[in-house]
């Protein structure tokens, strides 16, 4: 029988609300097993012991007052990226520039997940303010890939699927700015969802690119993914950007059959530079679909060559902007300097590391007056044409499938010295971000030698989630791949 | 050569909001700095702004108030730029789609009117405040996302003085339409002043020179009354002007260069991602017009129109705008106007005062008082008499025509009456009919006081007058 810590967040709140478990034994249980494989894969920047055994109480408590029918993740462990605010908790961004800084606030995710009953715990590593792929940008250090610890997990959201993969936890949050959820948890082999924008709230997410973030899960399988999306969806009077579309019930959505639903396949993601296995367990995952009752259908997105550099141009512009709060001013690292432009440039060039400072840099470039409209305003209207790609491609097509990256994970320092090779192993999830829609990555299989996880992605309309999941869910059931664990 | 002044100016306005630009935090002065706040206007770590409602709401008011338009789609955008004082490192402002657009504002200007175009006004929000201590400076962010209104002129004013009265019919309006307390005092009128010379009849303009951030409206005309002939004099010498920032130095009453169109700011304007466009619907337009109110100057030129005021009593009822409603109602139900607004202004304004009484508990309603002054005009009680009335009115709230009914106050305008009380009055002021006899006039109105006692103060006054001088001459 399994561990607490190797139950789907699902199977654990059952357990718990049948008492079979409490909060607490499975709380003990992430806790025992980070404390004895953490030190290999380095999911976790930091973790609140006490505050989680204390939450674990409480919600064992409220197991005893009758309140798990109504809270859906009561006494679930859920571990978090350093780059939401947890009340009282660091609030680093893997950054140094943050070093030392609790947040004053909970992000309204983290409040919704609190309300569920989740138990909020830990501090996941990523890349440094989310810019990345692999979590090498860190400042603190480099999680590891629980298959393989010699390999990076992906980014920026290493830790939090490192970590899902790894059994520390029951299932984590993550953000995806362009497609820093789906990429790592293709490379750990865990389910990732990236919400439409708008579903979630972002109060409380650290802003990379305000326009294109977007909070969601790691979890151990498809029906988890539904159980939390349930739990963190919905309008937020603190987020404008949020939408007041209903929160339907996802978990009931994943029932019934696919037969009937189309899938398209954009013909312009058969790529060169695609790892010929990758393509092959796209192929037969796209074949099991069909088996099921889908109907394939090949699609066009004209616009996809120029997603790549419409994002390159978007999202360091916004954060450009978003990151100029980090000035040593009012909290965070302070370098003093004989006046405020002094300290400015002290501080931030102390605090940020290198991946961060480039993308300020491009993202002041690509603003500045003369610079404006054929960079930031042209990347705009190509992100429209782009949206377009989708929305058109959804009159015919329920759900676009392709492979969440071109590779497996790669080894730690492989790619770190070329950011434009880095760019490239998200080249199949950023169009998603661009056009605001839905994508989930699920293991579709392995690489043969060494044995690494892949991914599918599958891509839905806004505010698709339900047949995105439901597809999702199909998939995963008829697939061989579940509940495999990485060797640690 | 002759040469002219093109002045523009962007007046900075705090709103009249409860809350600020977009967190719950108190809108308010005077606090203990960095009481007022929160991780949102202290631009902590993941936080994102709410658009205030009311905000948005007297911003469009301010465009109707303004003879402008709400347009159509409005947006936020991001104004880059780093200093302690802007808790984000960047001010959000509407750069190229502002709430509302175009307007005028019209001023009595010396003795003539006078009319500046309004080219937009726009929302943002203020900035916390520096304070500079020997060894360290500190910010204080209580002001940090108070909405602030920017509203830009076209360079259409010539003068110092044109500038001025502009910018004190603007507050006028401002004030009058709740839109600001427009208090200078508390720092919430700010301007920007745009001067350029060029000679007379030139189309172009000079180069632009800006004094910012001047914080009362005679500095603005101090700095121009300085900077104008500055300018002027730089180019009838065939000198050059250049783009430039200036800062005016009121204890030196000059202006200097603060910094040069080479170290002008790139403010890297991009639309704010965190906001949704405002698209205003018609009944939301229809609401906004609701509110506009008629403003201070045209609202003088009714009253001395419709009642045919004279200008200081017409602009008390500018400056008070209930008691002129008061006045309204009262002159409505009356013949003569002017008589109920000597009767406001003097009477009625001087017992509320004195009486601390509002308007709203006045025991009489104001036809009553166009029914007292019926009285006076038709001659059934006497002046003196009507303020007896009056204060009675004022004490009880009964009508006037009960009053002197119950009282008995009728004037007396029987001749056989009065020309008892005159034969009286003669007989015991010998001397003062002497003395009228010999040529002293004013000893008439001695007399004429005398008669009046012995009525009771109810002997119509004409009539007393006629028939004494008929009694001493004959
Ligand atoms: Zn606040």
């Amino acid at each position: 029988m399994s561990t607490l810590n190797q139950l789907t967040a699902g199977e654990l709140a059952r357990a718990i609300r049948r008492k079979e478990a409490s909060a607490r034994q499975a709380t003990e249980a992430c806790l025992n097993r980070i404390r004895q494989i953490d030190g290999q894969v380095k999911a976790f920047l930091s973790y609140d012991e006490a505050d989680a055994l204390a939450q674990a109480d409480a919600a064992d408590r409220a197991v005893a007052a009758g309140e798990a029918a109504h809270r859906p993740l009561l006494g679930v462990p859920i571990a978090i990226k350093d780059v939401l605010a947890v009340r009282n908790q660091p609030l680093g961004c893997a950054s140094k520039i943050l070093e030392g800084y609790i947040s004053p606030f909970d992000a309204t995710v983290i409040t919704r997940l609190r309300e569920a009953g989740a138990i909020v715990f830990g501090r996941l590593n990523m890349d440094e303010f989310a810019m990345g792929s692999s979590t090498e940008n860190s400042a603190y250090f480099t999680t590891r890939n629980p298959w393989d610890l010699e390999r990076i997990p992906g980014g920026s959201s290493g830790g939090s699927a490192a970590a899902v993969a790894a059994d520390e936890c029951s299932a984590s949050i993550g953000s995806d700015t362009g497609g820093s959820i789906r990429q790592p948890a293709a490379l750990c082999g865990c389910v990732g969802l990236k919400p439409t924008y708008g579903r979630v709230s972002r109060y409380g997410l650290v802003a990379f690119a305000s326009s294109l973030d977007q909070i969601g899960s790691f979890t151990k399988d498809v029906s988890d993914s539904a159980l939390l999306l349930k739990a963190i969806s919905g309008v937020d009077p603190k987020d404008s950007t949020s939408v007041p579309e209903s929160v339907p019930d996802y978990a009931k959505a994943l029932e019934g059959s696919i037969k009937g639903m189309r899938i398209g396949l954009p013909k312009e993601y058969m790529i060169d530079g695609m790892h010929p296995e990758v393509s092959a367990a796209v192929k037969a995952a796209v074949d099991q679909l069909q088996k099921l009752g889908a109907d394939i259908v090949e699609i066009s997105l004209p616009h996809t060559d120029y997603a790549a550099a419409c994002y390159y141009i978007i999202a360091p512009a916004e954060a450009s902007a978003n990151l100029a709060r980090f000035d040593g001013v009012r909290y965070g690292k302070r370098v003093d300097g004989a006046d405020p432009i002094e300290m400015y440039s002290r501080t931030r060039g102390a605090g940020f590391g290198p991946e961060v400072k480039r993308r300020i840099i491009l993202g002041t470039y690509v603003l500045s007056s003369g610079y404006y409209d054929a960079f930031y305003l042209r990347a705009q209207k190509v992100r429209t044409l782009i949206r377009q790609d989708f929305l058109n491609a959804f009159e015919k097509v329920d759900a676009i499938v392709t492979p969440t990256t071109p590779t497996a994970a790669f080894k730690a320092g492989e790619k770190s010295n070329d950011p434009l090779q880095m760019y490239l192993s998200d080249i199949f999830t950023i169009s998603c971000n661009l056009a605001g829609i839905c994508g989930i990555s699920v293991p579709c299989g392995f690489l043969k030698e060494p044995k690494l996880p892949l991914g599918l992605q599958i891509l839905g309309k806004p505010f698709g989630e339900a047949a995105l999941l439901k597809l999702a869910h199909a998939y995963e059931q008829s697939s061989p791949w579940r509940g495999q664990k990485p060797p640690l | 050569m002759e040469y002219e002044a093109v002045i523009g100016l962007e007046t900075h306005v705090q709103l009249k909001t409860l809350s600020k630009m977009w967190c719950g935090c108190a809108n308010e002065f005077g606090a203990e700095p960095n009481t007022n706040v929160c991780p949102i206007c202290l631009g902590m770590p993941g936080v994102l702004p709410v658009a205030n409602e009311e905000a948005l709401r007297l911003t469009a008011l301010t465009g109707l108030l303004l003879n402008g338009r709400i347009t159509p789609f409005a947006k936020f955008d991001r104004k880059n730029y780093f200093y302690p004082d802007a808790s984000k490192n960047y001010q959000v402002t509407q750069y190229d789609q502002p709430s509302t657009l175009g307007g005028f504002v019209e001023f009595e200007l010396n003795g003539g009117m006078g009319r500046v175009e309004i080219t937009r006004a726009h929302l943002e929000e203020d900035v916390g405040k520096s304070t500079h201590f020997d060894r360290f400076s500190g910010v204080d962010f209580n002001r940090a996302g108070v909405p602030l209104l920017e509203i830009v002129s076209e360079p259409v004013i010539t003068s110092p003085d044109m500038a001025y009265e502009y910018l004190n019919a603007l507050k006028e309006i401002l004030v009058y339409g709740g839109i600001s307390d427009c208090d200078m005092e508390k720092g919430m009128v700010r301007c920007d002043v745009n001067i350029s010379v060029r000679p007379v009849g030139q189309k172009e303009l000079g180069a632009k020179i800006e004094i910012k951030n001047m914080n009362s409206f005679s500095g603005v005309r101090h700095a121009l009354e300085y900077e104008i002939p500055r300018q002027i004099g730089v180019v009838s010498k065939g000198g050059k002007l250049s783009q430039e920032t200036r800062r005016w130095d009121d204890v030196t009453g000059m202006t200097e260069t603060m910094r040069s169109k080479e170290q002008a700011h790139d403010y890297r304007y991009f639309p704010e991602p965190d906001l949704m466009p405002f698209v205003p619907d018609e009944p939301y337009i229809a609401s906004i017009k609701a509110c506009v109110v008629e403003l201070p100057l045209a609202r003088k030129q009714r009253f001395m129109r419709d009642y045919q005021l004279p200008a200081s009593d017409a602009q008390t009822f500018v400056w008070d705008v209930p008691l002129g409603g008061y006045f309204e109602s009262a002159a409505k139900a009356s013949k003569s106007p002017k008589a109920v607004a000597n009767w406001v202004i003097n009477n009625l304004r001087a017992r509320l005062t004195e009486t601390k009484t509002t308007l709203a508990e006045i025991k009489f309603p104001p036809a009553a008082l166009a029914e007292l002054i019926d009285l006076v005009d038709s001659g059934k009680i006497s002046s003196r008499i009507a303020q007896d009335v009056f204060a009675e009115m004022f004490n009880t709230g009964e009508a006037p025509a009960v009053i002197v009914q119950k009282k008995g106050l009728l004037q007396v305008s029987d001749t056989g009456a009065i020309e008892k009380f005159c034969d009286e009055a003669i007989a015991a002021n010998p001397k003062s009919a002497e003395d009228f006899r010999a040529g002293k006039v004013a000893a008439l109105n001695f007399l004429k006081g005398q008669v009046m006692k012995l009525s009771k103060g109810k002997a119509n006054t004409n009539l007393i007058g006629e028939i004494l001088e008929k009694k001493l001459k004959a």
